[in-house]
């Protein structure tokens, strides 16, 4: 009892002073997750929207994959980036493996597929409705996909946000690639893990809070995108 | 007044629709001209909306075709019965066409804000388009059309689903535009409408075009006994 009230007031005072260590592994966890997402979004939503306007055959196929893909475990998306940059595999020579471009690579694995999928039933909807009218106006699906993506912007800005909140809360990818090496790979969720069991609870803790506050953050501004989403489609 | 280049006459060869298999249109042969307004009557599933859509390019016909005299690809325009509005300004969504038609920059919002005084909503140009009332978003679309400069309008059931003052707006927006030498090709199961706006008629009737007459002569006297039973008000399908 009295330990873990000793924990947390010692938790609290760690984010209140911004102690040095917490302020590290936050900022690297945010650096980690925050580039993940802008490499995921470069290749994820012009794949989204490409699905969802160009009618081919095996779409269907595709777009089941995808879906599948929301699903894949971290753990997994890890392994699989292990055994490309380790030592012994193809991309091992640039000895990314326990960097932090390690944990950037499998998050933009691991959220890519998501970002792709969530693009694609946003647009998707968009562009049932507008396509007579774009094609009215002399504009085929390639023409639209700039015209969906302004007009989707505020719902591809919660796609977005959700791309982000999955990055920054999962542990097994960045744990595998990253290994959790203090002061150069550790973020939020690798500490959490094995810090608690090594009993530096406080640090824990006061991750765990910081996480709460992230996720809580993430939500808000995705209501409030949502909200604007439904301003401008009256 | 008109360019020498004019894409009218528009000619309708032999044309067929067959979704599905089933065929909506059939045989229609038909020249449009320059003039006043072409209204299409007929019945809900006479096929006015496809004939439009296939004269318009948004179908590709299953028989027969559709020859302009000119280039036409630029110079025609269609409103629909529901408006799409794009999620943006009422001004933004009056520049979009013109932007996707190659009008220069400069030249655009100039464009965009006379098609918007038109149609008496210069006040509303700031506004989100999807806010507007039903018969402003009607009213936008036609101003979306006119800022192109169409030599041919074509409007499937504009006010369809708009109350009489929204109606009467409309209808004088359109009638403007004809006045300012658009060709207005429109379909309507308005008899009142079609009364009111109509140099000529056509008539279809199960797929095809039981009539085309000038607008006098068809109310007067109806060639066909559904045209005139139509006429009566009587339900023919």
């Amino acid at each position: 009892m009295n330990d873990l009230g000793s924990a947390f007031s010692m938790a609290i005072g760690l984010i209140a002073t911004a102690d040095p260590a917490v302020a590290q592994i936050v900022l690297l966890s945010l650096r980690v997750s925050l580039t993940a997402v802008a490499v995921a979004a470069l290749v994820g939503l012009p794949l989204g929207a490409l699905l969802a306007v160009a009618r081919f055959p095996g779409r269907g196929g595709v777009i089941v994959v995808l879906n599948a893909l929301m699903g894949l475990p971290p753990v997994v998306a890890g392994l699989l980036i292990y055994l490309l940059l380790s030592r012994s595999g193809p991309l091992g020579s640039f000895g990314l493996l326990f960097t932090p471009t390690a944990m950037v690579i499998a998050q933009a694995v691991l959220i890519a597929p998501i970002l792709a999928a969530l693009t694609r039933g946003v647009l998707e909807g968009l562009w049932e409705e507008y396509a007579e009218q774009l094609r009215s106006f002399g504009a085929g699906p390639w023409r639209a996909v700039p015209t969906l993506l302004w007009d989707g912007r505020f719902l591809l800005l919660t796609v977005l946000l959700a791309g982000f909140g999955r990055a920054a809360a999962e542990v097994g990818a960045v744990m595998v690639v990253g290994g959790n090496i203090e002061g150069f790979t550790r973020v939020m969720t690798t500490a959490i893990a094995l810090e608690t069991s090594k009993g530096d609870l406080p640090l824990a803790l006061a991750l765990g809070m910081v996480l709460m506050a992230i996720v809580v953050t993430v939500n808000a501004l995705a209501q409030g995108f949502r909200d604007a989403a439904a301003r401008w489609a009256g | 007044m008109r360019a020498p280049d004019t894409i009218l006459p528009l000619r309708a060869e032999g044309l067929g629709f067959t979704a599905g298999g089933v065929r909506i249109l059939r045989d229609v042969s038909l020249i449009i001209e320059a003039g006043a307004p072409t209204i299409v009557i007929g019945a809900n599933g006479a096929g006015k909306s496809v004939l439009l859509r296939l004269l318009h390019g948004l179908l590709a016909p299953t028989e027969g075709r559709v020859a302009w005299a000119g280039l036409a690809a630029r110079r025609q325009a269609m409103v629909f019965q529901r408006p799409v509005l794009l999620r943006r300004s009422v001004l933004a969504n009056a520049v979009y066409p013109l932007h996707l038609a190659g009008v220069a920059r400069t030249e655009r919002e100039a464009r965009a804000r006379d098609a918007l005084a038109l149609v008496g909503l210069g006040d509303l140009a700031d506004r989100p388009a999807r806010r507007l009332s039903g018969g402003e978003q009607q009213r936008l679309a036609l101003a979306r059309a006119a800022a192109l400069h169409p030599e041919v309008l074509f409007l499937d059931e504009p006010c369809a689903s708009l109350d009489p003052t929204a109606t009467k707006a409309v209808e004088e927006i359109v009638l403007a535009l004809a006045a300012r030498g658009t060709k207005i090709v429109m379909t309507t199961h308005d008899l009142g409408q079609a009364r009111r706006l109509a140099g000529e008629v056509v008539f279809v009737h199960r797929g095809r075009v039981a009539e085309h007459a000038p607008a006098p002569h068809f109310f007067a006297e109806p060639a066909t006994p559904e045209a005139a039973a139509f006429l009566r008000g009587e339900l023919v399908w």
